[in-house]
């Protein structure tokens, strides 16, 4: 019965091994290697200079600028996102009336459904040319919402003030509905006895929610923060199309950095791919601690 | 409304449950105001710019709030023509068919040996696999411009599809062999035991009965495929005629910027939205769950 699984094996396996090893991993495993010389150009020879590349980065003011605001981001996004999800989740999924199947969602939750995942099919691209027409001083829909009601808007994007804001906005704009979803699909998998059995006993649906919903969803909790944690370190489409990174670097991020380090005015490759595997580190850490963090909150509840 | 139709529908209520309910009544009236507002914040934007791809440029430079004056369907016709935003969507379609194509193959074929056959380094090979969903892509690029280049495909469509499919194996191959263990064993048995071979196994009972799986994996990966910016920004720098639709529109956007065509940047947007929007609204239960599945495995 086992007879002839080989040739299976092989002939299933060994081309997206290929693929793969040559397209992924090969380059993964350079980057490393190419982040410890002073690669320079397209001819240039490439030097081994050590560790040079990290500490000339850790001295790099525009790098430290970028990586600070990427923890905001890191700070900001993950809890705004999350926290507007679960709400707009429990409302469409429990916070209907309350009939005899004791936890409804509310009226036209279908079509909320639908409506919120719009941004979670269009490409970033889209997104940051709609974003960066809506802030547009003088023609965008912004400012022409505040200058119908007498305000004068702020020139968004061309503010070192309100950019990085800006850009940070959108972000979680493309985010929620996508959230909406996953954590709906996850509410619709509780029992739905278990809710009336506390709502039985005379509990409100704020205490429904903390007590019972939330520490149900942390698992999925859990892999949502992952999930925007490693948008929130990245960030370059938006911030490259809506701002490209200014005005005057307040609104730059890493990966922006590093892509205009290797392919915009100049070719540093060995100092690009040691941003790169610095943003390696971020991320690799950044979800390491999210799971230990959420993992102990877990036992508190179970 | 809401609070008067629910009494109507309501049967005599005990004290307690009236007291509920008028607090949910409340709530609902306040929750619903944020639903609404979320709904207008997703949607407003979009419709602004769908209407303003009717406007001309006057319309639209004086009155940003207005209705346009006319259809001007000329705006769609000079988007995609002049702007080239047929030729890019053209592109994008020929890449993504082929990155597609590649990736089921590819990642439905190596998910299947993973998940149903024991060899030796089979952890080590599946780990290898799906590691790479840890990695940031931003890590890759520089080294991967000159694997691409001296595959002589720096420029090319083929070259953009292999580097698509590669970068999709680790997650198609994570949740399609999770969905391959969860097929029944004794189907696989019964048709080994009756003389089927390990190759007619896979593609005429077991990629069958995967479909669910495989359908929304393709799905992830069309959308994703289809989005894709950085890849083919690195990959496809040279030749503008064969950029795809992420690109183009990029490029539109800082263009018409400089030449103040905005009709025509709107135009170039609604076309490149509404088709995917269609195809959204169409399939919307599996798209959300094909996006979403993934996620909670």
């Amino acid at each position: 019965m086992r007879h002839g699984k080989y040739p299976l094996i092989i002939a299933f396996l060994v081309p997206p091994l290929l693929l793969y090893g040559i397209f992924v991993l090969s380059p993964y495993v350079q980057a490393f290697q190419i982040s410890t010389t002073d690669w320079g150009g397209y001819t240039a020879d490439a030097n081994y200079v050590g560790f040079d590349n990290f500490t000339r980065l850790f001295r790099d003011g525009q790098i430290w600028n970028a990586i600070q605001n990427n923890a905001i981001l890191l700070a900001v996004v993950p809890v705004v996102t999350i926290a507007l999800g679960l709400f707009f989740a429990t409302m469409l999924n429990m916070g209907g009336r309350r009939g005899q199947a004791g936890v409804v969602g509310v009226r036209g939750t279908g079509v909320y459904r639908l409506v919120y995942f719009f941004p979670q099919v269009l490409s970033v691209v889209i997104i940051a040319v709609v974003w960066r027409e809506v802030y547009h001083p003088n023609n965008g829909l912004l400012n022409a919402a505040l200058g119908a009601v007498g305000i004068d808007g702020p020139t968004w994007l061309g503010d070192p003030r309100f950019a990085f804001w800006c850009v940070l906005a959108v972000l979680v704009w493309s985010n929620v509905g996508f959230y909406v979803v996953l954590f709906g699909a996850a509410m619709q998998a509780i029992p739905r006895d278990i809710y009336e059995a506390v709502l039985l006993d005379g509990a409100s649906r704020l205490v429904t929610v903390v007590k019972i919903t939330i520490p149900l969803l942390w698992d999925t909790i859990q892999v949502a923060w992952i999930y925007l944690a490693i948008a929130a370190l990245d960030g370059f489409i938006l911030v490259q199309l809506m701002t490209d990174g200014g005005p005057n670097f307040s609104s730059d991020v890493i990966g922006l950095r590093m892509y205009n380090t290797a392919f915009a005015s100049d070719t540093r490759f060995g100092y690009a791919s040691a941003i790169g595997v610095v943003m390696f580190f971020l991320t690799l850490s950044v979800s390491v601690l999210a799971l230990r963090a959420s993992r102990r909150d877990r036992i508190d509840y179970s | 409304m809401t609070l008067v139709e629910e009494r109507a529908v309501a049967a005599p209520p005990p004290s307690r449950d009236r007291k509920l309910r008028r607090e949910w009544g409340v709530a609902n009236v306040f929750s619903h105001g944020f639903l609404v507002l979320w709904a207008v914040l997703t949607t407003f934007p979009l419709l602004w710019v769908l209407v303003s791809s009717f406007k001309d440029d006057g319309e639209i430079l004086s009155d940003p709030f207005g209705v346009p004056g006319a259809l001007r369907f000329e705006n769609w016709a000079r988007a995609w023509t002049e702007a080239h935003i047929g030729r890019y969507f053209f592109n994008s379609t020929v890449v993504v068919l082929g990155s597609l194509t590649l990736t089921m193959l590819f990642g439905a074929t190596a998910a299947y040996v993973f998940a149903r056959y024991e060899f030796r380094f089979r952890q080590l090979f599946y780990y290898l696999f799906v590691g790479g969903m840890m990695f940031p892509v931003f890590l890759a690029l520089v080294p991967l411009f000159f694997v691409v280049r001296n595959a002589g495909l720096l420029n090319t469509w083929p070259g953009l599809m292999v580097v698509y499919a590669g970068y999709s194996l680790p997650f198609t191959v994570f949740f399609l062999s999770a969905f391959f263990r969860t097929l029944p064993e004794s189907v696989a048995e019964a048709a080994l035991l009756d003389g089927c071979g390990h190759f007619r196994l896979f593609f005429r009972v077991m990629l069958p009965m995967a479909r669910p799986g495989l359908i929304s994996v393709a799905i992830f990966n069309f959308l994703s495929h289809w989005n894709q910016f950085i890849l083919p920004q690195v990959l496809m720098q040279g030749d503008e005629s064969k950029q795809v639709l992420a690109q183009g529109l990029a490029s539109l956007a800082v263009s018409q910027g400089y030449e103040g065509d905005y009709s025509g940047l709107f135009a170039g947007l609604t076309i490149a939205m509404l088709p995917v929007l269609g195809v959204y609204v169409l399939f919307q239960r599996q798209i959300q769950s094909g996006l979403t599945a993934g996620q909670l495995k």
